[in-house]
C-alpha cells in the first residue's frame, strides 16, 4: 500500500490534463450550465471541467477550507452563500478586471445590475423559488396565489417543500396576509417567526420535503404531492421538454441571485479565474436562457433573451423577471439571511422534529 | 375439540409465523432482481412484467450502467481501496488472533475489547473522528486515509474468525512442532496455517464485504476521486432513483451470494473437523 | 514468538488509525481556541470587568481594534458565527459593527460608535457572551448537546422549548432502538428455534435465508424497502391494484418512522436470529420432551425449562442489536423521511451541514458514552471472546 500511495494520492490519472472542478445545482440546470459555458470553455482552453453537484450551503466549503483540503474551484451559489462565505474567508475577493464588459460595450462596472457584484462573487442569473401544481390534479379550479398552497380543504393534496427554513418562512407569512414589503420585518421579531411557523403547522403533515432541485418535479410527475415549491427553471424544462402537465403560480415566487465564486485556496486558482471570465460574459448568461428559464445579471443580457434551443418557445414570458411574473413576488434578502440562518436553522429543526 | 388439534392448529401457525418471517427476510431482496430487468423506468411491475411478456423486460439498465464511466469508475474504486483494505486487515488481524489464543497472552480480555472495538462504535463516530484527525495529516480525500480507515473498520471481523477457528486448535501441536526442531515460521506454516487457513479466508472476505458496502468514511473523509459503488448509490438513492440503480442492487445482491456461500462453505469444513 | 508481540502491530494500527481520531474528537469538543486567539486582549480586559454595568471605552477600542483586524485576515466571519452560537443575534451586530466602522473616520469614542450601530453593545449579556465564546476549554458543547445553556448570570437552565432538539431526540432513538430490539426478538426468536431443531440439511437451507440480509448491502436492502414501500411502490400498487385502498389514497409507508422501524428491523434481525441459534443448537431436545412426559404442558415446559437456558443468546442478540440501533445513521437517513431521523442523523447535520463540529463531538461523545457502557454490560455478560459470526 505505501508503494501505491504517492500514486494515488495525485488524483489519479484524471489529474493529468489541466482542469477545474465546477460545483453546481446538478440536474437540468446543470445540464444547461454545460451546454451553454462549459463546454465552449473546454473547447476554447483545453482545461476540462469537471462537475460536482450539491444543494446549497457552506458547509463542505468551510470544511475543506477549515481542514486545508480544498479541492473545489468554482462553485454556483446563492447570494446569501456568496456574502457569507466572503466574511468568513472562505472565498476570493473577486479581481474586477477579470469581468468583459458587457454586450454593448458598456464596462462591466456598470452593465451588472446593482447589487449583483459583490466582494467575492460575480452574479450571473436570476432564478426564482415559485410553487407548481399538477394541472390533472386540479382541473377546474386552480391555484392562483400563495395562499392557496397553505389551504388544503380548497386543494387537498400533499406538498413538496424544500427542507431548509429558507423561503418556506416567507411563504409562510406571504399566505398569512403579510403584505411583501413588510415580510423580513415581521420576520425579525419573535411574534412574525411564531406566526410563519404556526402557518407551517397547518400543512406539516402534509408536507414531503426536498433537497435537491431535481427532486420536485419528480415528485409532482410521479405523483407523490399535488403541488410542491420548486425552482422556476426545472418545472419549465419538465413542461417543455417532457411534456409534464404542470402550473408555475408565480404569485409569491422569491426572487434570488446566483452567484459564481471561487474557493478561497483553489487547486486551480488561475484556471478558475479564467473560467470566472468566461462565465460571466453577456454570451454565456444568454446561452444559459436557451436552455433553461433564469434571466441573465447584466442589464445589456435583458435585450437578448431569445427562445428555447430545442423546442423554440419563447423564453421572455417564462423568465423569473418578467413584468406579470415580478408583480406578485419578493426579492430575497440575502442580507436577512446571512445573519440569521444559523439560528433559523436550529429553530426549524426542533420545528421538524416536534 | 382435543389437546392435539390445538397442537396442530398452533404448529401450523407456528410455521406460518415463521414463514412469514423468513418472507420479511428475502423478499425485499429478491423483489428488486426481476425490477431490474424492466423495459420501462418504473420502479414497480408493469403488467407486461406481470404476464411474462419478453418484451417487457431487457438488459436496458445493464448496458447503461455498463456504460457510464462514474459506475465504472466507482467499481474500480471500490476494488482498489477493498483489495488493499483486506490485505492489510487479514495480515493485521490474523497475527493478532494467533496472539490472542495463547493462553500467555497477558490482558487477554482487555486486548480483544480494544481491538474489536471498530465494529461496535457507531461509524458515525468513527467517522467524524477521522474525519479530524486524518484532516490534520493530510489523508482526507485520498485512497491511503480511506484504506487506513476500512482497515480498522475490517480487523474485528478477522480478528473474530480467525481467533473462533483456532479456539478449536490443540496448543500441543505446535509444542510438539516446536520440540521437533521446527522454528516459529516454520511451525506457523507447516502446522497452524493449514489449520486456521479457513477462518482467514473467511476473516478477509468479511473484511472485503465490509469495505465494499462501507459509505460513511467515503461520505466524510472520500473525495471525489474516492467515490466507492456504495457512495455512488448513495447520491443516486438521495436524489434520484435511476432504474440503473437497480441493475448495481442485483449485480451486488449475486456478489453477495458468492461471497455468503464461500464462507459457510469454509465454516462447514472448518466445523466438520472433530475439535 | 511473544503473543503480546503478534497483538502488538494491529493493537498499534488500531490506536493510530481509530482510537486517536476519537480522542481527537473528543478534543474538539471540549476545546476551541478561535475566539480565545483572535480576540486576546479584549478577553483580558474584560476578566477585570465588573459583570454588569456596560464595559468602558478602553475595552470597546481594544474590541473594535481586534474586530478589525480580523476583517483584514477574513477570519471575522467565523468568530462572528462562534459568538453567534452563545448567544444568537449577535452575528449581526458583530458583522453589521464593524462594516460601518471600517468605513467611517476614526470616532471620538469607540463606545459611542458602537452601541450607535447596534444598541446590544450596551448589554451586560453580550460581553458575558464574548467572555464565554473566548474560553478555551468549555462545556458549553456538552449542555447544548442536553439541551442546556449556561444563563449570563452562570447558572444552568433549560433552552427554551422551541429550541430543545436533542434531548427529545435522544429518548425518540433509544425508544425505537429498544421497540426494534423488542421486534427482533419477537420475529428472531421463533426462528432461531425452528432451524435450531430443524434436520441438518434443512437447518443449513434456513440459516441460508437469514445469511442472505446478513451479507447483502445495507445499501441494497434499503434501496429494495424504497422499491417497496414508496406510495408508486410495489405493496401499495399491489393495494391498489386489489382494490384495499383507493388509487388517491396510497399508504405513506417511507419517508417516516415506519421507514426507518422497518428497514431498520430488516437490517438488525440477522444479528438477533444468529447468537439465539448458536445458543439453542446447544439445548438438547430432549429436555423439552423430558418436561412433557412430566405432564407439563407446552408452554409450561417452555417457560420453565426451554427459554431459561435461551436468556444467553437473548441478552447477546438483545445487546447486539440495541447497541447496533442506537448508532444507526444510513437506514434513517435515506427512509426516515423527517420523523424518522435519530441521533446519529444530528451527528451527521451538524459534521456537514452546521459545521458546529465543537457540538458534533459533543453529540458524539455523549453517543459514545452510551454505548461505551453498553459494551462493558455486553462484555460482563456475553464477552466479546465469545462473539462469532455466521
Amino acid at each position: 500500500m505505501l508503494l501505491l500511495s504517492p500514486i494515488l494520492a495525485g488524483g489519479g490519472p484524471l489529474a493529468l490534463a489541466e482542469s477545474l472542478t465546477m460545483v453546481s445545482w446538478g440536474g437540468s440546470y446543470a445540464r444547461a450550465c454545460e451546454k451553454a459555458f462549459y463546454e465552449p470553455f473546454t473547447e476554447e482552453t483545453g482545461i476540462e471541467v469537471r462537475e460536482e453537484d450539491y444543494n446549497g450551503g457552506l458547509a463542505q466549503i468551510r470544511a475543506q477550507v477549515e481542514t486545508g483540503n480544498v479541492h473545489w474551484d468554482v462553485v454556483d451559489m446563492n447570494m446569501a452563500d456568496a456574502v457569507r462565505g466572503c466574511d468568513e474567508g472562505l472565498l476570493e475577493p473577486i479581481v474586477p478586471g477579470d469581468l468583459a464588459p458587457g454586450a454593448d460595450g458598456t464596462p462591466a462596472g456598470e452593465d451588472f445590475f446593482p447589487g449583483s457584484l459583490t466582494e467575492c462573487g460575480v452574479g450571473t442569473l436570476f432564478y426564482s423559488t415559485i410553487y407548481a401544481y399538477n394541472l390533472e390534479k386540479f382541473a377546474e379550479v386552480k391555484p392562483s396565489t400563495i395562499g392557496d398552497f397553505f389551504d388544503l380543504e380548497k386543494f387537498p393534496g400533499r406538498r413538496g417543500m424544500r427542507r431548509t427554513p429558507q423561503v418556506n418562512l416567507e411563504f409562510a407569512l406571504m399566505a398569512d396576509g403579510v403584505p411583501l414589503d413588510q415580510v423580513y420585518a415581521i420576520l425579525d421579531t419573535q411574534e412574525g417567526l411564531d406566526r410563519a411557523f404556526r402557518k407551517l403547522d397547518s400543512i406539516k403533515d402534509r408536507i414531503v420535503w426536498w433537497e435537491a432541485g431535481a427532486q420536485p418535479p419528480q415528485m409532482l410527475a410521479d405523483g407523490e404531492v399535488a403541488m410542491t415549491t420548486a425552482y422556476n427553471g426545472r418545472i419549465f424544462n419538465a413542461q417543455v421538454l417532457e411534456n409534464q402537465p404542470f402550473a408555475i403560480v408565480w404569485d409569491g415566487q422569491l426572487l434570488d441571485m446566483g452567484q459564481l465564486v471561487i474557493v478561497a485556496g483553489s487547486p486551480n486558482l488561475q484556471a478558475a479565474r479564467q473560467f470566472l471570465s468566461f462565465a460571466s460574459t453577456v454570451r454565456s448568461m444568454v446561452a444559459v436562457g436557451r436552455y433553461i428559464s433564469y434571466s441573465p445579471a447584466r442589464q445589456s443580457g435583458t435585450a437578448l433573451i431569445s427562445t428555447h434551443l430545442e423546442t423554440g418557445v419563447d423564453m421572455k414570458p417564462h423568465m423569473p423577471t418578467a413584468p406579470e411574473n415580478v408583480a406578485g413576488g419578493l426579492q430575497y434578502d440575502w442580507e436577512w439571511w446571512s445573519d440569521h440562518i444559523d439560528e433559523m436553522n436550529l429553530r426549524f429543526i426542533a420545528w421538524l422534529l416536534r | 375439540m382435543s389437546g392435539n388439534s390445538w397442537g396442530r392448529v398452533g404448529r401450523l401457525g407456528y410455521l406460518a409465523y415463521c414463514s412469514a418471517v423468513f418472507l420479511f427476510l428475502t423478499a425485499p431482496i429478491l423483489v428488486i432482481v426481476p425490477l431490474s430487468f424492466n423495459v420501462e423506468p418504473y420502479f414497480t411491475f408493469t403488467e407486461g412484467m406481470l404476464s411474462l411478456d419478453p418484451q417487457a423486460y431487457s438488459l436496458r439498465w445493464y448496458r447503461t450502467v455498463a456504460e457510464d464511466p462514474e459506475w465504472l469508475r466507482a467499481l474500480a474504486n471500490s476494488l482498489v481501496i477493498g483489495f488493499a483494505a483486506t490485505a492489510l486487515a487479514t495480515a493485521l488481524g490474523t497475527l493478532a488472533a494467533l496472539g490472542l489464543a495463547n493462553p500467555a497472552m497477558p490482558g487477554r480480555s482487555l486486548a480483544m475489547s480494544l481491538l474489536i472495538s471498530p465494529m461496535v462504535t457507531p461509524v458515525i463516530i468513527s467517522a467524524a473522528g477521522m474525519f479530524f484527525f486524518y484532516s490534520d495529516l493530510g489523508l482526507a480525500q485520498t485512497y491511503p486515509g480511506l484504506i487506513l480507515a476500512h482497515t480498522a473498520l475490517g480487523t474485528p471481523f478477522v480478528v473474530i474468525t480467525v481467533t473462533a477457528t483456532l479456539s478449536g486448535f490443540d496448543p500441543n501441536l505446535t509444542r510438539a512442532a516446536a520440540s521437533l526442531g521446527a522454528g516459529p515460521v516454520r511451525t506457523f506454516r507447516r502446522v497452524q496455517l493449514p489449520l486456521i487457513a479457513p477462518g482467514v479466508i473467511s476473516g478477509a472476505l468479511f473484511a472485503f464485504a465490509t469495505s465494499f458496502d462501507e459509505v460513511v468514511t467515503v461520505l466524510f473523509i472520500g473525495g471525489l476521486d474516492q467515490r466507492t459503488i456504495p457512495r455512488q448509490m448513495w447520491s443516486g438513492i438521495r436524489e434520484q432513483i435511476s432504474p440503473a440503480i437497480l441493475a448495481v442492487a442485483t449485480l451486488l445482491i449475486a456478489f453477495a451470494l458468492l461471497l455468503m456461500l464461500v464462507v459457510e462453505w469454509l465454516r462447514r469444513r472448518g466445523s466438520a473437523k472433530p475439535n | 514468538m511473544r503473543p503480546a508481540l503478534l497483538v502488538l502491530p494491529l493493537a498499534a494500527f488500531i490506536l493510530v488509525t481509530f482510537v486517536a481520531p476519537l480522542a481527537v474528537m473528543l478534543g474538539r469538543s471540549l476545546y476551541d481556541p478561535l475566539v480565545a486567539d483572535a480576540l486576546p486582549e479584549t478577553l483580558r480586559l474584560l476578566r477585570q470587568w465588573d459583570g454588569e454595568r456596560t464595559p468602558s471605552e478602553p475595552v470597546f477600542e481594544t474590541m473594535a481594534g481586534e474586530l478589525l483586524k480580523a476583517r483584514r485576515e477574513r477570519t471575522l466571519g467565523r468568530i462572528a458565527t462562534r459568538v453567534n452560537r452563545v448567544q444568537a443575534g449577535l452575528r449581526s451586530a458583530l458583522l453589521k459593527s464593524v462594516r460601518k466602522l471600517r468605513s467611517a473616520p476614526r470616532p471620538d469614542s469607540w463606545r459611542e460608535a458602537m452601541i450607535a450601530v447596534d444598541p446590544k453593545w450596551a448589554e451586560a449579556r453580550t460581553w458575558h457572551a464574548i467572555r464565554r465564546a473566548g474560553e478555551r476549554f468549555t462545556l458549553r458543547h456538552y449542555l447544548h448537546a442536553l439541551d442546556l445553556d449556561q444563563a449570563p448570570g452562570g447558572g444552568i437552565v433549560r433552552q427554551p422549548p422551541d429550541l430543545r432538539i436533542y434531548l427529545p431526540l435522544l429518548q425518540r432513538t433509544l425508544a425505537v432502538s429498544l421497540g426494534i430490539t423488542l421486534l427482533c426478538l419477537l420475529l428472531g426468536y421463533p426462528i432461531a428455534y425452528l432451524i435450531a431443531n430443524a434436520p441438518p440439511r434443512r437447518a443449513n437451507l434456513l440459516l441460508l435465508l437469514v445469511l442472505v440480509p446478513f451479507w447483502t448491502s445495507l445499501l441494497v436492502r434499503t434501496t429494495s424497502w424504497i422499491v417497496l414501500l414508496q406510495t408508486q411502490g410495489v405493496i401499495n400498487d399491489l393495494l391498489a391494484a386489489v382494490g384495499l385502498i383507493a388509487e388517491d389514497q396510497r399508504i405513506s409507508m417511507i419517508y417516516n418512522m415506519t421507514g426507518t422501524v422497518v428497514a431498520m428491523t430488516h437490517v438488525l434481525l440477522p444479528f438477533m436470529v444468529l447468537p439465539l441459534y448458536s445458543v439453542m443448537r446447544t439445548i438438547p431436545p430432549l429436555y423439552m420432551s423430558a418436561a412433557a412426559s412430566l405432564g407439563a404442558s407446552f408452554l409450561q415446559a417452555f417457560r420453565r425449562v426451554y427459554w431459561p437456558q435461551t436468556l444467553p443468546g437473548v441478552a447477546a442478540g438483545s445487546l447486539l442489536v440495541f447497541i447496533l440501533a442506537i448508532g444507526y445513521f444510513i437506514t434513517p437517513a435515506l427512509v426516515g423521511g423527517q420523523s424518522g431521523q435519530l441521533i446519529s442523523n444530528m451527528v451527521a447535520y451538524h459534521m456537514q451541514q452546521s459545521l458546529n463540529w465543537g457540538l458534533a463531538a459533543a453529540l458524539g461523545g455523549v453517543l459514545l458514552g452510551g454505548v461505551f457502557l453498553l459494551y462493558l454490560v455486553f462484555n460482563r455478560l456475553v464477552g466479546v471472546d465469545r462473539m462469532r459470526l455466521g
